[in-house]
């Protein structure tokens, strides 16, 4: 049964899209529930499979490959050239992020209550949304993967442009518009690679890139896999988004539906990351390392200018939209850093921001259910009629700031623990960074949570209570203990990490 | 000739070209005999009936070797059988198109016209892909054009319609005559009409001079046939005609007329300027020599079908240059040749993709355009809660159109793009301008979904949907989807029955 767990896992929603889809289109109640029980099996053999892996069992026990397209007539030179299998792979960094994608998704979908109208589409885009997240962390080769990417695009650009708030049309379409770009500058580059080496399966190109291989057409200059490096690294810094490439980002957090956004910066975003790891450096370590300065460079450029803009904004989801941009920018300051605490200060930092944001954004969805509104001068005194909730904002607010104990602050001390290793003097700049996102968090929840109350427009204000608590509890639960016992990632990271660094030379 | 010599050909091989040519014999005398009361729509199911058994003689003929008769005018080898195929089957959904046309007013008189020119048409298409010389070339071209001008023009009491007719006419006489001219200048050079004999002649040829003339015939006949296929800059014809034909018509010339177009391209470019010599000492060939014409018109196609269909709002206009830019799509993969791995297998995959997405587009608008009597992009607002289906079979259509994965049109794409990259140095920039082209499509595309999803219901006349435009919808999505999810199972076909198209390319 192990062969077909992957498959299983990543199109398990399809069972949840099918009950959907069958229930009449005013059955509210029964299709918010089934849309809710269609991201548990995902979670459940997401579960088993980190059991598995905890009790010892080789993440490769659970790669699967089907013959799937063969391009061209040339299999009288090599029965395997210009091949796409359809294989699944995990390793240790997959397997971290496809538990994210479950967990967040779960929450998401909880959080999904507060959809106004058109239930029905919305859990069936939810859920497809879901398969194309799963599939893009476990794809072993690039047309996989890129198929499973596009599959994530579409989705949202629906959920985004049907679902969000007033000018939702607009953030759907810049949304497709970078993205759009994004992913045509990643095909390029995965076509380029497919066409000159005739494989695109991940395993076998990093060996081809690294080692050199035999090429039946045309070879692969150097300034080519240059070019090719770089293509990946800015189609991912478009997903990621990364300073000049972020307005997109923003005008999503600030339209989409909160659920959506939960997924958008818990998961989506970290597609970008994820990409760099795999591709950027996993295939290219060589061009890699004469890129990193740049990486740095932008990584701390997206720091500074997220945090100075968050400080100023006085809608709450832009301070969340330019602190997600901001922290992005410490992933590539980590990813940058080319030493292993720097890495792992990357990685961690990319799942823990997908828990805080996703946390933040589940009481924004909260926040305006009850209120009505996210704009800061409305809001105060949130602590004397909704403690609970302040209580967790504060706390989430802490996280983000980096407060030692919480998830932040292992990932951004790593970060800096690696990058002044390598590039003190941009490092050092990017502390200033670290103090900017204290003052705009805590003067952004301060506002909300204390100051005068009666500037709130009267409304029911009811506080966290019932099955609210279930998705707050959780993230919270995750991020302390991340905090607290970061080898929880740690571990099945080793692995990747430790090849990476071999690959890159071993600094 | 002797009355030996004829029956001893192998007439088997016209065996497809006879039932259509027998089918529309039949129809035109049922419809002159027919009382007037007769409805003329029973004959979309004979004229069915007979595309069927013409596609089920053609595959029957498959397993045959390349056949030649006719002192080797009609040849019927591989690059023929895999192109009617792709005609008979567009065919067959353009009929079942036609047979749930219900238009305000207009076609319902000529009905009966209608199949039978439509079949007349569909037999210049196939002729022309099996056709082994010039003339033939030139009579199935001219069989192709003189039945789609008609059909331009079937709606005669409407004003638009006879506009499109008589430029289509003006059009495509100019560009008749344009490529007849070039054609005039390769039998001038070659003394021959026969594809093989003057490959053979052109290929040792090193003259100098009768180089220059063949550069003169291999550019006018290149500019003759863009009028065909719309690429631009000579593709100003098609937003009015598509606009003005009845929604059949149209999808008959965005689909088939673009298939038979580049039938006759690949045709006349592989078989003739592909081994021609390009220099006096015979080192380069013609075509690599001069595939930078074919692809600066590839490039210049995609932005300009691309960029202008920005601006449309009319759906049969936008659908026009949106067919622009595809043929954009396609001549790139014409121009890029990558080593002869990538090329008409590459074409007939994309052309299938176009065939499937296409059709599926232009029944949900027919079926939308003649129910509200508007062909403004506003009549799809509020589809996807008016009809569900409906709604995503054609979400499913624009998708594999602009490229997404999971869809026929992706994995065309997908191959046109491995053709640009194969060869060193590869071609990046067309390959940028068919990037670019592509997100630049996302916009309009999109901007159609952003209609029949975001915006509210249009009106709240309920869609009937007659039962041979549900069985094209059908094959359609399905079809888009199966062969975009299992793309395997059309290029397995291709590369079993066809091989290399090794009898095509070395028939000279």
């Amino acid at each position: 049964m192990n062969v077909h767990l992957l498959s299983l896992l990543v199109f398990s929603p399809l069972l949840g899209i099918v009950m959907v889809a069958l229930m009449p289109k005013k059955e509210e109640r029964t299709i918010k529930q089934f849309g809710f029980f269609g991201t548990l099996p995902p979670l459940f053999l997401s579960f088993f499979l980190c059991s598995q892996y905890y009790s010892g069992v080789a993440l490769s026990l659970f790669d699967i490959k089907l013959n799937w397209i063969r391009f061209g007539n040339l299999e009288m030179y090599d029965p395997k050239l210009f091949t796409v299998d359809f294989e699944l792979g995990l390793d240790g960094l997959s397997l971290i992020f496809i538990l994210l994608t479950t967990i967040i998704s779960s929450l998401a979908a909880i959080a999904s209550i507060y959809i106004k109208q058109g239930w029905k589409g919305y859990y069936l885009l939810f859920l497809i949304l879901e398969i194309g997240m799963l599939g893009v962390f476990t794809a072993e080769n690039l047309i996989l993967f890129f198929i499973f990417f596009e599959m994530t695009l579409i989705p949202a650009f629906f959920l985004i442009g049907r679902w969000g708030f007033l000018e939702r049309e607009k953030a759907s379409y810049s949304f497709l518009i970078y993205n759009g770009i994004g992913s045509a500058v990643l095909l390029v580059a995965i076509l380029v690679l497919f066409a000159r080496t005739g494989t695109t399966n991940i395993a076998a190109l990093t060996q081809i890139m690294t080692m050199g291989g035999v090429s039946l057409f045309a070879p692969i200059s150097g300034s080519m896999k240059f070019g090719l490096c770089l293509a990946f690294l800015v189609a991912f810094a478009i997903k990621l988004p990364v300073f000049p490439f972020h307005s997109w980002m923003v005008r999503v957090h600030a339209e989409a539906p909160p659920s959506i956004v939960m997924i958008h910066a818990g998961v989506l975003l970290k597609i970008g990351a994820y990409g760099m790891i795999r591709f950027g450096m996993g295939i290219f370590p060589e061009q890699y390392k004469s890129l990193a300065f740049t990486v740095v460079l932008f990584g701390v450029l997206s720091f500074l200018y997220g945090a100075f803009l968050a400080l100023v904004q006085t809608d709450f989801k832009l301070v969340l939209a330019y602190s997600s941009i901001s922290h992005m920018g410490i992933v590539m300051m980590g990813l940058g850093a080319l030493n292993e605490a720097g890495i792992q200060g990357a990685i961690f930092q990319v799942i823990s921001h997908g828990l805080i944001a996703a946390l933040l954004f589940f009481l924004v969805a909260v926040l305006y259910e009850r209120t009505g509104t996210t704009m800061l001068p409305k809001l105060g005194g949130l602590a004397k009629s909704m403690p609970i909730f302040s209580g967790f904002m504060l706390a989430c607010g802490l996280a983000s700031l980096g407060l030692p104990g919480m998830s932040g602050f292992i990932s951004e001390f790593m970060v800096f623990l690696g990058l002044f290793k390598s590039q003190p003097l941009l490092a050092a700049i990017g502390v200033i960074g670290l103090v900017l996102t204290a003052v705009y968090i805590l003067r952004a929840v301060m506002l909300m949570t204390f100051g005068k109350n009666d500037r709130l427009v009267e409304k029911e204000k009811r506080d966290l209570r019932g099955w609210e608590l279930v998705p707050a509890t959780v993230l919270l639960g995750l991020i302390i203990s991340v905090g607290v016992y970061p080898n929880l990632l740690g571990g099945p990271l080793q692995g990747t990490i430790k090849a990476m660094m071999l690959a890159l030379g071993g600094r | 000739m002797e009355w030996n010599t004829m029956l001893s050909y192998d007439w088997g091989a016209m065996m497809p070209e006879f039932i259509i040519l027998g089918t529309a014999m039949i129809l035109s005398i049922l419809d002159l005999f027919w009382p007037k009361h007769f409805n003329r729509r029973k004959l979309a199911w004979l004229a069915l009936t007979g595309i069927i058994l013409a596609c089920l003689s053609l595959i029957s003929l498959l397993s045959f070797e390349t056949v030649s008769i006719l002192s080797d005018t009609f040849r019927l080898d591989s690059f023929a059988k895999a192109f009617k195929l792709l005609l008979l089957f567009g065919a067959g959904l353009i009929i079942l198109l036609a047979e749930g046309y219900e238009p305000q007013e207009g076609l319902r008189e000529h009905r009966g016209e209608f199949y039978y020119l439509f079949l007349t048409a569909l037999l210049g298409a196939m002729v022309m892909s099996s056709s082994g010389d010039l003339i033939t070339l030139f009579v199935g071209l001219e069989l192709l054009s003189l039945s789609s001008y008609i059909l331009v023009g079937m709606r005669k009491h409407d004003r638009k319609s006879n506009e499109a007719s008589m430029k289509y006419v003006i059009n495509g006489g100019i560009s008749t005559a344009i490529t007849l001219f070039g054609m005039s200048y390769l039998y001038g050079v070659t003394g021959s009409v026969n594809l093989g004999e003057m490959s053979r002649t052109m290929a040792a040829m090193t003259d100098g001079q009768l180089q220059y003339i063949m550069g003169l015939a291999f550019f006018m006949v290149f500019v003759g046939l863009s009028f065909k296929i719309a690429a631009a800059p000579f593709h100003m014809w098609a937003p009015d005609i598509y606009e003005g034909a009845p929604t059949p018509v149209v999808a008959f010339l965005s689909v088939i007329s673009k298939i038979a177009g580049f039938v006759i391209i690949l045709r006349i470019f592989l078989s003739l300027f592909l081994t021609a010599s390009g220099d006096t000492f015979g080192a380069l060939d013609f075509l690599e020599k001069n595939n930078i014409y074919i692809a600066s018109l590839a490039g210049l196609t995609i932005i300009i079908g691309n960029v202008v269909a920005l601006r449309q709002h009319n759906l049969k206009r936008l659908f026009a240059y949106s067919s622009i830019a595809h043929a954009g799509y396609l001549l790139v993969a014409v121009a890029t040749l990558g080593g002869g791995y990538f090329l008409i297998d590459t074409v007939w995959f994309y052309l299938m993709a176009y065939v499937l997405m296409n059709i599926g587009a232009f029944a949900v608008i027919q079926l939308l355009a003649s129910q509200s009597g508007s062909e403004d992009i506003s009549i799809l607002a509020g589809l996807g809660r008016k009809s569900p289906f409906l709604a995503i079979g054609f979400t499913v259509f624009i998708l594999s159109l602009a490229g997404i994965p999971g869809t026929t049109g992706f994995i065309g794409k997908l191959n046109i793009f491995l053709g640009t990259f194969i060869t060193e140095p590869g071609h990046f920039v067309l390959a940028g301008i068919m990037i670019a082209g592509t997100v630049v499509s996302y916009v309009y595309y999109f901007g159609i979904l952003v209609q029949v999803f975001f915006r509210p219901i249009h009106s709240e006349k309920v869609i009937k949907i007659r039962s041979g435009l549900s069985a094209v919808l059908i094959i359609c999505v399905i079809g888009t989807i199966l062969f975009g999810v299992a793309p395997n199972i059309a290029l397995d076909f291709i590369h079993d029955q066809f091989g290399e198209f090794t009898d095509f390319i070395s028939s000279k």
